[in-house]
């Protein structure tokens, strides 16, 4: 353990508990509080490591991180890491061009966008595999560079590429079928007349 | 010249600054002269933006019991 008592392992992970809870959320949907208590007592015991109390955020990132990741390799998910296809899934902006999911409105792109609540846009991530909903969470959602999210998940730069790439594409389907099977389209459209 | 799948494909990385510059001067290049592509990054923008709204989860009161709990056993538990 680090000698600074005011930087025990307690006081700098109650810190922290906040934006790791939220993190977790994304990666790991409704199994966040399973992912934080591993993520909790992997840090108390590795706590010896962590040299400067100023590098924590990115410490308990990493640990969140794999403690996510291993908890999908246990449940088995199959993750469908085929090549991309060479066709392009129809992008959601196209989609609602073509769709046209709302003929009343000026701004229909937007009206769509905001028709999602963070619950709703929870509720997408949670259908994306974890293969291509980590990658997406700490690079749109966290800020974190691809080649940050490359050395965190021990991958090359063009792995996390292709997985953004392809989860960006299914997040964007996912959102349209959200959307219709809870119809916010139709709330919409009723609240536009 | 980039057509507009190539642009599409490339558009996040634009937006995250994240292309390499020759990428980057191709995408800006298709995007002063095609309108449709202007608006998927200005639709790939605002998504972004509703992505990033939603990333701070409130933990729940019972979580943050039972996270403070734990932090105290392993607390009490040190040699």
């Amino acid at each position: 353990m680090p000698h600074q008592t005011d930087h025990s392992f307690s006081v700098i992970a109650r810190q922290q508990l906040p934006w790791l809870y939220s993190l977790a959320r994304r990666v790991a949907g409704n199994r966040a509080e399973d992912v934080v208590q591993d993520c909790l007592i992997r840090a108390y015991k590795a706590y010896g490591s962590l040299e400067d109390v100023q590098a924590a955020p990115a410490w308990f990132r990493q640990i969140l991180i794999n403690c996510a990741r291993d908890m999908h390799r246990k449940e088995k998910r199959r993750v469908d890491e085929s090549p991309l296809d060479d066709t392009p899934e129809q992008t959601l902006y196209r989609r609602i061009v073509d769709e046209d999911p709302l003929p009343y409105s000026e701004t229909v792109h937007i009206d769509f966008l905001h028709s999602f609540s963070e619950e709703d846009v929870w509720n997408v991530l949670d259908q994306l595999q974890p293969i291509y909903r980590i990658p997406l969470v700490l690079v749109h959602m966290e800020g974190q560079s691809t080649a940050d999210v490359a050395r965190m998940l021990g991958v090359p730069r063009n792995t996390v590429l292709s997985w953004l790439h392809r989860g960006r594409e299914k997040f964007e389907k996912e959102m349209w079928e959200y959307a219709d099977e809870n119809d916010l389209l139709r709330d919409l459209a009723g609240a536009e007349r | 010249m980039i057509d507009c799948t190539e642009a599409v494909r490339q558009l996040w990385d634009f937006l995250e600054n994240d292309l390499e510059a020759d990428d980057r001067d191709n995408v800006e290049e298709h995007l002063s002269f095609c309108r449709t592509c202007c608006g998927e990054v200005r639709f790939a923008e605002e998504l972004r933006d509703v992505m990033k709204d939603a990333a701070r989860a409130h933990v729940p009161d019972d979580v943050a019991k039972r996270m403070g709990d734990l932090l105290d056993e392993l607390e009490e538990s040190q040699p």
